[in-house]
């Protein structure tokens, strides 16, 4: 993950419990300790993933589908939220123009640490049907923000979304949560 | 001593759980009544009618689609096809426009569900959102047992459409047709008769009917204020003459209007599609067209009535195998016009309802 966004490590508040990690992490035998710690947080992390209500456009539609009736993403733990400080993963549902990039980011900059971005779609993975003969179109979102997962598709079904969440799931299980934390906040990035 | 007031402005979007896409609205403020509304659109254009200038008249199918309204991929096919094959001059079979015409009413049938769903998550009704997208999955499905597509399809053809029906779909319909009637009535108890919902809706948002013609004003929300103008009626295409419908008309022209017009053109649908199986006939369902169709030179303007209204396309054929010029008319660009007369004087609460209320798609906004 890109840290751009962060300043120099100078302004950065250490918080004690990265302090904690950091010590944790030094001790003999306090790794497993803090990959024990670790497997629990991802495992609640990963089954509480909430997107931002952001839809661009036609792969918005299969999303609201996919959070209603019959798909039901509140199954796993899936809650839409309406403002990006309550979210950690943005879907980029659709194609993204020119215009509307800045706008994205900063959407993507407004939301707290750790956040994730599922790439939903052709267009928003490279342009998709309107890679050619377009002035207007952003050739894929991973040019504006960094994309986690990409989601195939024009426009994907609901069941590949879910798929995609569930890949996600599987990063974030996966993910040195701490540890991570702890370089960031101390300005050495991922 | 006077107290001094000052006008506000408040900017809404393009990220707004309520805007239906990518809008911003600039909405200017004293206290809480809105003086002035400034939409701001741009933020999903994406050049479609450049790209049809260089994409043979079969490519460009896949492209309306998506370009243009995506809540309404076979109506775009639908005015696109309609005005090549007049351009070229090519005679379409029977059963290929009344399969064009079945299609065409379950996906207005599927655009009013997705608009009374997310008009009633506006308005606070979840409920809605969720029986809505229930129905919707069920015509879904029946678009893709034909098209094999949910959302865009690629299904008409120039001179017909892309394969047959497959067997027992038909029958599908019907049933679905049946079960769809028994779910209205429970949106009415819903909805319809709604204490709450009613007085949010009714005389919120009114469009006079002169203004809805000034504006350019069409679909359900032109005839809500009404302008009994439906292009189905005032300029048929495929098989809408030999079906009988009527076109609900209001004249109060708020948003409680708008809603009862599209819960009434749901149920003509359903009317429309029985009776285009009832009298479904057989034979070919393409006609030959050669596959690098060159038009004679010349243009043509077609309009067709989309769920949002009157959506035409004007095409200059240059004689080659592209369009020299598309441009499209987007419904969607006029209402969202008729959508800054209606706010004006409305508290800010009810920006939510009246944008809901007139049910803008912002790629065919934009293009």
């Amino acid at each position: 993950m890109s840290d751009s966004a962060h300043p120099p490590a100078g302004h950065i508040r250490v918080a004690p419990i990265d302090r904690a990690v950091e010590i944790l992490d030094a001790l003999p035998g306090g790794g497993v300790v803090l990959t024990t710690v670790e497997s629990l947080l991802n495992w609640a992390r990963s089954a509480s993933i909430w997107p931002l209500t952001f839809g661009l456009a036609c792969c918005a539609i299969e999303m609201m589908q996919a959070y209603a009736t019959r798909f039901d993403l509140d199954r796993i733990g899936v809650i839409p939220r309406a403002t990006p400080r309550q979210a950690d993963c943005i879907l980029v549902a659709g194609r993204c123009t020119i215009k509307m990039a800045p706008i994205v980011r900063r959407l993507w900059e407004q939301m707290p640490e750790p956040k994730y971005v599922i790439s939903m779609g052709s267009c928003a993975t490279c342009g998709g049907p309107f890679y050619y003969d377009n002035y207007s179109i952003l050739k894929g979102i991973d040019t504006v923000i960094p994309v986690d997962v990409y989601v195939p598709g024009c426009p994907p079904r609901p069941e590949a979304l879910i798929e995609g969440i569930l890949k996600l799931q599987e990063k974030i299980r996966k993910e040195p949560f701490l540890r991570r934390r702890s370089r960031v906040g101390a300005g050495l990035g991922a | 001593m006077a107290l001094r007031t000052e006008e506000l402005i408040l900017n809404m979007g393009p990220q707004h759980p309520s805007t239906h896409g990518v809008l911003r609205l600039i909405v200017t403020l004293d206290g809480e009544n809105i003086t002035e509304v400034h939409p701001d659109i741009g933020y999903l254009h994406s050049s479609v009618e450049k790209m049809l200038e260089h994409r043979t008249f079969a490519q460009g199918i896949a492209l309306t689609d998506r370009g243009m309204d995506y809540l309404t991929a076979l109506a775009n096919e639908e005015v696109y096809i309609l005005a090549v094959e007049r351009l070229a001059g090519i005679e379409v079979p029977e059963r290929a426009r009344y399969i064009r015409t079945i299609l065409l009413e379950l996906q207005r049938i599927a655009s009013h569900l997705l608009w009374l769903g997310t008009f009633g998550i506006d308005l606070g009704a979840f409920t809605a959102f969720l029986w809505c997208m229930r129905e919707r999955e069920r015509v879904m499905d029946l678009f893709e047992a034909v098209t094999g597509g949910r959302l865009h399809h690629v299904y008409f053809r120039i001179g017909g459409v892309y394969e047959d029906l497959p067997e027992g779909w038909t029958d599908r319909v019907l049933e679905f047709c049946d079960y769809f009637l028994q779910r209205l009535p429970e949106y009415d108890e819903l909805l319809t008769g709604n204490p709450i919902f009613k007085v949010r809706t009714q005389g919120v948002g009114v469009l006079p009917r002169e203004v809805a013609i000034a504006m350019g004003a069409s679909g359900p929300v032109g005839r809500a204020s009404g302008v009994a103008y439906d292009v189905r009626k005032a300029d048929p295409y495929e098989v809408y003459d030999r079906v009988e419908f009527d076109i609900p008309v209001y004249t109060e022209g708020d948003c409680y209007a708008r809603y009862l017009v599209r819960m009434e053109e749901m149920r003509q649908s359903v009317r429309i599609i029985r009776q285009c199986i009832a009298q479904l006939p057989g034979g070919s369902i393409r006609a030959r067209v050669p596959l690098s169709l060159r038009p004679p030179k010349g243009e043509v303007y077609v309009h067709t009535e989309s769920p949002r209204g009157d959506l035409g396309i004007y095409m200059v054929s240059d004689g080659s195998e592209k369009p020299y010029r598309v441009k499209i008319r987007a419904p969607s660009f006029s209402n969202l016009y008729a959508l800054t007369e209606m706010m004006r004087g409305w508290k800010v609460a009810d920006v939510i309802a009246i944008l809901g209320s007139v049910d803008i798609v912002l790629s065919d906004v934009d293009r």
